[in-house]
């Protein structure tokens, strides 16, 4: 599904602190499969995760998504592939406070414009699919964290994206809960959809969902399995 | 477009729900907003109000008075002036007026004593200001005294009371009968204060009073529309010392509102990354950031623009009123017509609503172009 060419990414270039987070990396993506990207902390695991998710480009190196180059798209381009194909699941899970699960869930569809009935119909569903239709009205600083993470699941769901991208799912959740996200990540991959995770979770990078490991360690895969 | 609609309308469902989750610091921004919209439509709307009173009183006043001079002071009107006058082509009416003030040491308050033209009251009669019934409880029927210049005591007895909606210019009137008049300021047989002069057609009215100053080099016409004009620049002025006093106050808004609009909190900034991380273009974020300005600034303007309309129109504008009415003692109480004009309201919105909205988008154009993986990095 995606394909990255000697990917390189630098922070700060040209000034005293320029430091290259991704040195040549060469991967490919499988389609319907579930990728955990693995490594120590500052092996470039998040940085590759937001090249793959289109949320930054790289300094050199080429990007494909099914075949086509996106590495030098314009931005606006790139936020509407983004938006069509990608569902964000970050570590925090990133959700605006104030504003109800269910106002959570629909946020990344208000920019495609789609009737509020529909987006609100197909929200609950989404809710009512992990458990949370009860909670729907409920302010999202009031839920606790598996609540919240599983808003954040339905909100990356929302757009019907391809593709789940996943930045440490597990590392907020104790072990009944990591069960738990494991559970939702099975369905969500026997659904048909790509899922690229990062993850330090043993539990999580060594279970029976994952299909492709890719170890980093210092901007290069080190290994692929 | 109806996707664009749509668009449009989640954009502002999201803006709203996002300005309830921060209600305190909003409602207060909206009140001072408010606040500031109110105080200079208040001002605005009752100077206004006060110049077309004032147009509309002056109406049905002749269209040049003349008065004469004496080393270059008002003076009386001698037996005989009027006559050399002569005929003047155009001036349809021609005659003397008298008139003169009083001061009222029970009141402590000027009044204006008139001998009203074309109005009929009998000797010993006398037809007061609505501002006279107030200040001494005056009715029809009552009798009141007067102490004249020379010491003579006068007694008159109140024939009417003018009615309210003239009080603008006839709050301290008190009309009287020609010898009464006479009799009380010893004012000399045949003399008259000045002269009202009517001219029918508004295009002669320059030429009339250029004729005057030939035939009568003493004399000195004032015209209405001058009358008019000083009317307006006094009422220009009143408006422009309030403004003035307010300034500090508009500075200390312009101050806040900037802060406000120009500073955004980590929190919002937070969100902006959110939001551009799940999809949604830089656009799309100063749109629902410009929805949230405009949203504001207009509720501010409207809630203002009406609080001020019914301050000026309804309550008598209480809070300005001595500064922007001013009278020489007596305050007339009267109810002003209302009346809105469009370029008023559109100078008004300008500096108001466009200010803010445009401060709240320089922030957010910056923020919102910030790299959305920014948010994966929190």
């Amino acid at each position: 599904m995606l394909e990255l060419t000697n990917i390189r990414k630098a922070f700060n270039q040209g000034r005293h602190n320029e430091y290259w987070a991704l040195s040549g990396i060469d991967l490919a993506i499988p389609e319907r499969k579930v990728t955990a990207l693995r490594g120590p902390s500052g092996s470039g695991k998040t940085t590759l995760l937001t090249i793959l998710g289109c949320l930054a480009r790289p300094t050199e190196g080429r990007v494909r998504l099914k075949g086509e180059d996106i590495s030098g798209l314009p931005e606006r381009f790139l936020t509407e592939i983004r938006r069509q194909t990608f569902g964000f699941i970050f570590q925090q899970f990133n959700l605006i406070r104030g504003l109800s699960a269910i106002e959570n869930v629909v946020l990344p569809a208000y920019p495609t414009g789609r009737p509020r009935k529909v987006l609100l119909e197909r929200a609950e569903a989404l809710l009512a699919d992990v458990n949370l239709g009860h909670r729907r009205d409920a302010k999202v600083e009031w839920l606790s964290g598996g609540e919240q993470q599983r808003v954040a699941i339905c909100r990356a769901l929302i757009n019907d994206p391809e593709a789940l991208i996943a930045d440490e799912p597990t590392a907020n959740l104790d072990t009944k809960l990591s069960k738990e996200f494991l559970g939702i990540l099975e369905r969500l991959a026997a659904s048909g959809r790509t899922i690229i995770l990062t993850s330090h979770d043993p539990m999580v990078v060594e279970s029976a969902v994952v299909d492709h490991v890719v170890t980093l360690r210092d901007g290069q895969i080190v290994d692929e399995k | 477009m109806n996707t664009w609609i749509e668009k449009q309308r989640h954009l502002i469902d999201f803006t709203v729900a996002s300005l309830a989750r921060r209600k305190g610091k909003n409602l207060g921004l909206l009140s001072i907003y408010g606040l500031l919209v109110f105080v200079l439509a208040s001002v605005a709307l009752y100077t206004h109000a006060l110049r077309a009173e004032a147009t509309k009183v002056l109406a049905g006043t002749p269209e040049i008075v003349l008065q004469r001079l004496v080393a270059g002071r008002h003076d009386l009107i001698p037996p005989g002036y009027i006559e050399r006058i002569g005929r003047i082509r155009g001036v349809q009416k021609k005659e003397g007026r008298l008139w003169g003030y009083y001061y009222d040491s029970v009141v402590k308050a000027n009044y204006t004593f008139m001998v009203a033209p074309g109005m009929k009251i009998a000797r010993g009669e006398i037809v007061v200001g609505p501002a006279l019934e107030r200040s001494r409880g005056l009715a029809a029927g009552n009798g009141i005294s007067f102490r004249s210049y020379s010491g003579e005591l006068h007694t008159f007895i109140v024939a009417d009371v003018l009615p309210q909606s003239s009080e603008l210019v006839s709050a301290d009137l008190v009309l009287m009968h020609e010898e009464d008049f006479r009799a009380f300021f010893k004012y000399p047989e045949g003399h008259y204060t000045d002269v009202a002069l009517s001219v029918a057609n508004p295009q002669e009215i320059k030429n009339v009073a250029v004729k005057l100053m030939n035939a009568l080099p003493d004399s000195r016409p004032i015209l209405r529309d001058e009358v008019l004009r000083t009317y307006a620049s006094i009422f220009d002025w009143r408006e422009g010392i309030m403004l003035a006093l307010l300034a500090a106050a508009i500075l200390a808004f312009g101050i806040l509102a900037w802060e406000k609009a120009a500073g955004l909190s980590a929190e919002e900034k937070r969100e902006i990354g959110i939001l551009k991380a799940i999809g949604w273009e830089t656009g799309d974020v100063i749109k629902m950031k410009f929805w949230e300005g405009l949203l504001i600034s207009l509720l501010a303007f409207l809630l203002g623009y009406i609080a001020a309309y019914l301050h000026v129109f309804h309550a008598d504008a209480v809070l300005f009123e001595p500064v922007l009415k001013g009278w020489a003692v007596l305050y007339p109480r009267f109810t002003l017509t209302p009346h809105i004009d469009g370029l008023q309201i559109a100078t008004l919105f300008f500096f108001t609503v466009f200010p803010y909205t445009a401060a709240v988008l320089v922030p957010i154009w910056r923020a919102a172009t910030t790299d959305p993986d920014t948010v994966m990095r929190g």
